[in-house]
């Protein structure tokens, strides 16, 4: 049994490979660029928009809006990274319905790239925003002692966002496969149902852990905001 | 191994071109769409604020501007109707005066036409009087009026009392040449020669010179005789007569017309 499409190769050179997650991942990078590219190579300034326009101002807004509720008053300034990132993988989780479309994010080697680059964006807008001093310094908070505890911490959730988002892909996939084996009719539709909803979860859940990194990276030494002191 | 590195790498990459293409192809346009509208609503809006707040101008001035209206109007139809009120004052005294006018006038023209009737009525009696009188006397005692007017005449003048006299020849005798005429005699009627005769004669007498007279006829002396002579008068007429008749009529038309009111 498979337990990731990593172990589909199609093409092999030595260490370079070209196995079915990033065969995959092309497609739905393609799907989204083009799918977009489609859609705003005529967008409309005016009151008469199309229904693509308007699905995906509700999806782009509905994103931006989410990661200003986490905390981050510049949404626009994280949108291209967080939102990418929720698109991606929830456009992956709906993808699974199609027969045939293995999950990149079923792969571990793609959650962790995904985790990784979290890791990386966390300290990069940290230190973006208030400096590298500053961010530093907030691994020394309240005490010294704490600096190993918040390494410990940020590794630690680098690896459990990579973890859960694998866990979950690859649990839904495996499931409907042995499922299928079992009761191939009517159990595995709603496996699948389930499987979608739990992706959409999951790509919720992975974005909204990236903000939420994020905003405590870059609001640490910030003062609370007027309005939210007199809440 | 459950990770594979290179697919990490290429994946990692791959995420980061995505990245890229969706900043670039989606939230792009799609910002810069809802900002474009955004910005054009937000003008839209200013634009119709402005109008409004225009519109709330022009309606701020045509209420203004119908106060007034109302105001000149109300002011208008207070002149007017004051104007109206003189009007009909001026005009009811007018008609008051005109009435008045007319009243006097109708008063002054029954005055004339009494004054006329009564004239007419004296005239008409006299008139039948001296009628009267003439036939009486040419029937009775077989003399003509008019002798016996000059007889009447003459018989006053000698009868003149001594100061009457006195004022007379004064009067005459004031001209130093006898040619002139000092004296003139108007009567109703052509005198006849001895008449004149009678009357030069008494006259004569009473003032004691000789007075040049100048006889003339007046039709408007009923029935009588007059001298007049430089402000002095002597005349006998059936007038005097007819004076008293006439107060008698007045009287009692005034008592008819006391009856009439």
């Amino acid at each position: 049994m498979r337990l990731s499409p990593d172990e589909i190769i199609f093409w092999q050179h030595g260490f370079i490979k070209l196995n079915a997650t990033i065969v995959f991942t092309w497609a739905v990078m393609l799907f989204l660029a083009a799918g977009s590219k489609l859609i705003t190579h005529r967008l409309s300034g005016d009151h008469n928009r199309s229904r693509w326009q308007n699905l995906l101002e509700i999806v782009v807004t509905g994103i931006e809006q989410q990661i200003e509720e986490v905390g981050l008053h510049e949404p626009k300034k994280y949108l291209g990274f967080l939102g990418t990132l929720f698109l991606f993988v929830a456009t992956v989780s709906l993808c699974t319905v199609i027969p045939g479309f293995q999950p990149p994010t079923g792969s571990l080697s793609t959650t962790a790239a995904l985790a990784l680059c979290v890791f990386v964006a966390v300290p990069f807008f940290g230190i973006e925003e208030q400096g590298l001093g500053a961010y530093l310094k907030s691994y020394i908070k309240p005490t010294f002692i704490m600096l190993p505890f918040n390494i410990i911490s940020e590794m630690s959730r680098t690896l459990a966002l990579a973890v859960r988002l694998f866990g979950n892909m690859m649990s839904g996939a495996m499931i409907i496969g042995i499922l299928l084996t079992i009761t191939p009719f009517i159990f595995p539709i709603i496996m699948t149902l389930l499987g979608l909803l739990t992706g959409m979860v999951q790509a919720y859940i992975f974005t909204i852990l990236a903000a939420v990194y994020i905003a405590a990276a870059t609001r640490i030494r910030k003062p609370m905001p007027e309005s939210e002191v007199k809440h | 191994m459950i990770i594979d590195w290179f697919t990490v790498g290429a994946q990692t990459l791959n995420f980061l071109i995505l990245v890229w293409l969706m900043k670039h192809f989606l939230y792009k346009p799609v910002l810069n769409a809802i900002d474009a509208r955004e910005k054009r609503i937000a003008t839209e809006l200013s634009d119709a604020d402005t109008k409004k707040i225009e519109a709330q101008k022009e309606i701020d001035t045509f209420k203004h501007k119908n106060e007034e209206f109302d105001r000149q109007r109300s002011e208008l139809l207070r002149k007017a109707t004051e104007e109206a009120s003189e009007e009909r004052q001026r005009l009811l005294e007018k008609a008051g005066n005109d009435a008045e006018d007319l009243g006097s006038k109708h008063r002054e023209r029954l005055r004339n036409e009494t004054h006329d009737l009564h004239r007419e009525i004296r005239g008409r009696v006299q008139h039948g009087v001296f009628a009267i009188a003439r036939k009486a006397l040419t029937e009775f005692a077989t003399t003509t009026l008019e002798e016996r007017l000059g007889e009447v005449f003459t018989r006053r003048l000698r009868g003149m009392e001594s100061p009457e006299k006195e004022r007379l020849a004064q009067a005459l005798g004031s001209a130093s040449d006898p040619s002139v005429v000092r004296a003139v005699v108007r009567s109703a009627f052509d005198l006849p020669t001895e008449q004149r005769t009678v009357i030069q004669n008494a006259l004569n007498e009473t003032v004691s010179a000789d007075i040049r007279i100048r006889f003339e006829t007046r039709p408007d002396l009923i029935s009588g005789i007059e001298l007049t002579a430089n402000g002095q008068k002597v005349a006998w007429s059936i007038s005097d007569y007819l004076s008293s008749l006439e107060k008698d009529i007045d009287e009692l038309l005034k008592k008819n017309n006391i009856k009439e009111s």
